[in-house]
């Protein structure tokens, strides 16, 4: 239950202003992909086109093709909900519903949606969410707190099972860890170590060492200068990104010579 | 070891980080020599419980500040003085309330008895209340028919504003793309809040006098004449706190699947709910006291009538405004000036009610924090 993302000439755009540009990608089903690049590259941009939630600000739009498993997510007549309910996303700041325990945000995804589901159901569906994000045995007593209550690093898990809790095909994770501390980044990287085998994994970092420790393969984004487009610079496989790239512009950055 | 615990401790060095300090009591030394000076001053010129209070605390203000200033220094006498006028604006602005308070207690709480509450003006005339003087008994008649028509008028009146108002804001807050119309109905809202309750009143009457025929007076005409006050305020209320629902809560919220009315439905409003709440009481709050829309929109009776859509109907406010201007019995206007003082207390008991309500609404639904 994992799709591949193949991009096709993306071109992403603020009101008028092409914030990416020309982007071709590849991603596998069950791997893990890292974007790094420069702050305002556009990175968070094109992660948010491929489950169609950079629609939501007012003004930006999309051309091009995102296809999941060969259909296309941007096709005249798609629905962005069942897009996103097949593509879930993590966010870089963590955000539990202020409203909703620990276990409601959890189950936010199925009570949102007004699905009926059974009690046991539902028990398992939290004990099996929260397991996946390695955060069960800290809350398992206290499911029926806020998850405001919870430490940011906690709150981050949180939301990355209340993510997979929809069985999505596909997780985006837009810098997950940049709020944290080095232990529960840690328990994170392990958690994307263990997601992979289900899912799809996209995840934005400005860490090197996260890019090289989780992912498979690393994409490289830059941009020429202020107003001008993010680019996909290069794209291959992680050890070679690191330690053998082609582009001298993704030498420089990977090894902190950037600017 | 025992030598160390013996020996006498150090004489206590001075911090060389303090400065000079005034001692705690200094403020409330200034505060009593202020009062005894403001007493003096406004002696001199006609002595009066508000020129005291006003002149005590000017002196109070910038006494406050020179002792300050001489003792602990410039930085700390500007903290001062800001302190003590926020202070002095504060009690100020709490006087006339209080007042209002006590005075409306004191006259009113004589007439609170059970025939105030419980029976109406039916059948009161001027000579009832001529024998009540006369005898000396108890007054009689009471203010029920106001209290049903306070309490019937102003639930329609919400029932009609809370959905209009909240849907508006909605609309405003989380679907309009600041094209035309939402900067119309925002232009609209703010010209609504200005308007004059007379005015109000007049609409209401006017359109209804349109389809049903001229002066038709019920508790609904009243009920839509108060909305046109209350929408603006709900509207107003609401909008600043969806404006306040962090966009990362609908953003989780899109990228879980959820449709944008469930997101608005489920998400958006009830994290705001508590400000809502607290907001459509206030709102009700401020047209419960309303005389002068109802006197042109309902009517004026001595009878209950529990029908809205039909008869007119009495509220508080007109009621202590009837009883006021034209006492039941011109004569002996005490048992009028009782009753329209006791309606008065229980209109302030029913807002304080509505404000206490507001904060246990905002409390039940207050986003939780705390493990
Ligand atoms: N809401 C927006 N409206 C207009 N322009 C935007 C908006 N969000 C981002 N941009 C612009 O798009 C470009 C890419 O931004 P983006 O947030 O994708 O960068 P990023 O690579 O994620 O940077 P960072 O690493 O700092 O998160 C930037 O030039 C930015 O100014
Ligand atoms: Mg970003």
């Amino acid at each position: 239950m994992s799709k591949r993302i193949d991009v096709k000439d993306l071109n992403v755009y603020y009101g008028n202003f092409r914030a990416v540009e020309g982007v071709n990608i590849n991603i596998d089903a069950r791997s893990v992909t890292a974007f790094i690049g420069p702050s305002g590259c556009g990175k968070s941009t094109f992660l948010r086109t491929l489950n169609r939630m950079h629609e939501v600000l007012p003004g930006a739009r999309v051309e091009g093709e995102v296809l999941l498993d060969g259909d296309n997510l941007y096709g005249s007549g798609v629905d962005p909900v069942t897009v996103r309910s097949q593509i879930g996303m993590v966010f870089q700041r963590p955000n539990p519903f202020p409203t909703m325990s620990i276990r409601d945000n959890v189950l936010a995804g199925v009570k949102l949606n007004n699905k009926r589901m059974s009690k046991s159901d539902a028990d398992a569906l939290v004990e099996k969410s929260l397991t996946g994000a390695n955060l069960w045995n800290e809350v398992k007593d206290r499911l029926a707190k806020p998850g405001s209550g919870l430490s940011g690093g906690q709150q981050q898990r949180l939301c990355i099972a209340r993510a997979i809790a929809v069985s999505p095909q596909v997780i985006l994770m837009d810098e997950p860890c940049s709020a944290l501390d080095p232990i529960s980044t840690l328990a994170i990287e392990d958690l994307i170590e263990e997601l992979k085998t289900q899912y799809t994994v996209v995840i934005v970092t400005h860490n090197m060492q996260q890019a090289a420790r989780v992912s498979d393969k690393t994409a490289f984004f830059n941009i020429a200068g202020t107003g001008k487009p993010g680019k996909l610079i290069e794209y291959g496989d992680t050890p070679t990104i690191f330690s053998n790239p082609t582009e001298k512009a993704t030498e420089d950055y990977v090894s902190g010579r950037f600017g | 070891m025992s030598k160390l615990l013996t020996d006498a401790p150090a004489p206590a060095k001075r911090n060389t980080l303090t400065k000079n300090q005034l001692p705690g009591w200094a403020i409330w030394a200034v505060a009593a020599g202020s009062l005894i000076l403001g007493a003096a001053v406004s002696s001199l010129i006609g002595f009066s419980l508000v020129s005291w209070a006003l002149i005590s605390a000017v002196i109070f203000v910038i006494a406050g500040y020179v002792v300050t200033l001489s003792v602990e220094g410039a930085r700390k006498a500007k903290d001062r003085f800001a302190t003590n006028l926020i202070f002095a604006t504060f009690i100020i602005a709490v006087v006339p309330l209080i007042s209002v308070i006590w005075t409306v207690l004191q006259n009113g709480i004589a007439g609170l008895s059970y025939n105030l509450v419980f029976t109406s003006m039916n059948g009161m005339t001027g000579m009832v209340d001529n024998e009540t003087v006369a005898n000396g008994t108890e007054v009689l008649g009471g203010a029920y028919h106001g209290i049903i028509g306070t309490l019937l008028i102003t639930m329609w009146a919400t029932i009609i504003s809370v959905p209009i108002g909240l849907l508006t804001a909605v609309y405003l807050v989380e679907y309009s793309k600041g094209g035309a119309l939402s900067r119309g109905i925002t232009f609209f809202v703010d010209v609504m809040t200005g308007i004059p309750s007379i005015v109000a009143g007049l609409f209401a009457a006017a359109l209804f006098g349109l389809i049903f025929g001229p002066s038709t007076r019920t508790g609904f005409v009243a009920a839509v004449a108060l909305s046109v006050l209350m929408i603006p305020v709900v509207v107003r209320s609401t909008e600043e706190m969806l404006k306040i629902v962090p966009n990362e809560l609908r953003e989780a919220s899109y990228a879980l699947g959820v449709r944008k009315w469930r997101t608005v439905l489920k998400v958006v409003v009830p994290t705001a709910i508590s400000g809502i709440a607290s907001g459509v009481t206030l709102a009700i709050a401020r047209i419960i006291g309303e005389t002068a829309p109802l006197l042109v929109t309902a009517g004026f009776v001595n009878s209950i009538n529990w029908n809205v859509f039909g008869g007119w109907m009495t509220t508080l406010p007109t009621y202590i405004y009837r009883q006021l201007m034209n006492p039941t019995s011109p004569t002996n206007v005490e048992p009028s000036m009782q009753r329209a003082w006791a309606a008065a207390l229980i209109l302030i008991i029913f807002v304080m009610l509505l404000n206490l309500f507001a904060r246990l609404i905002a409390r039940i639904f207050a986003p939780k924090t705390g493990r």
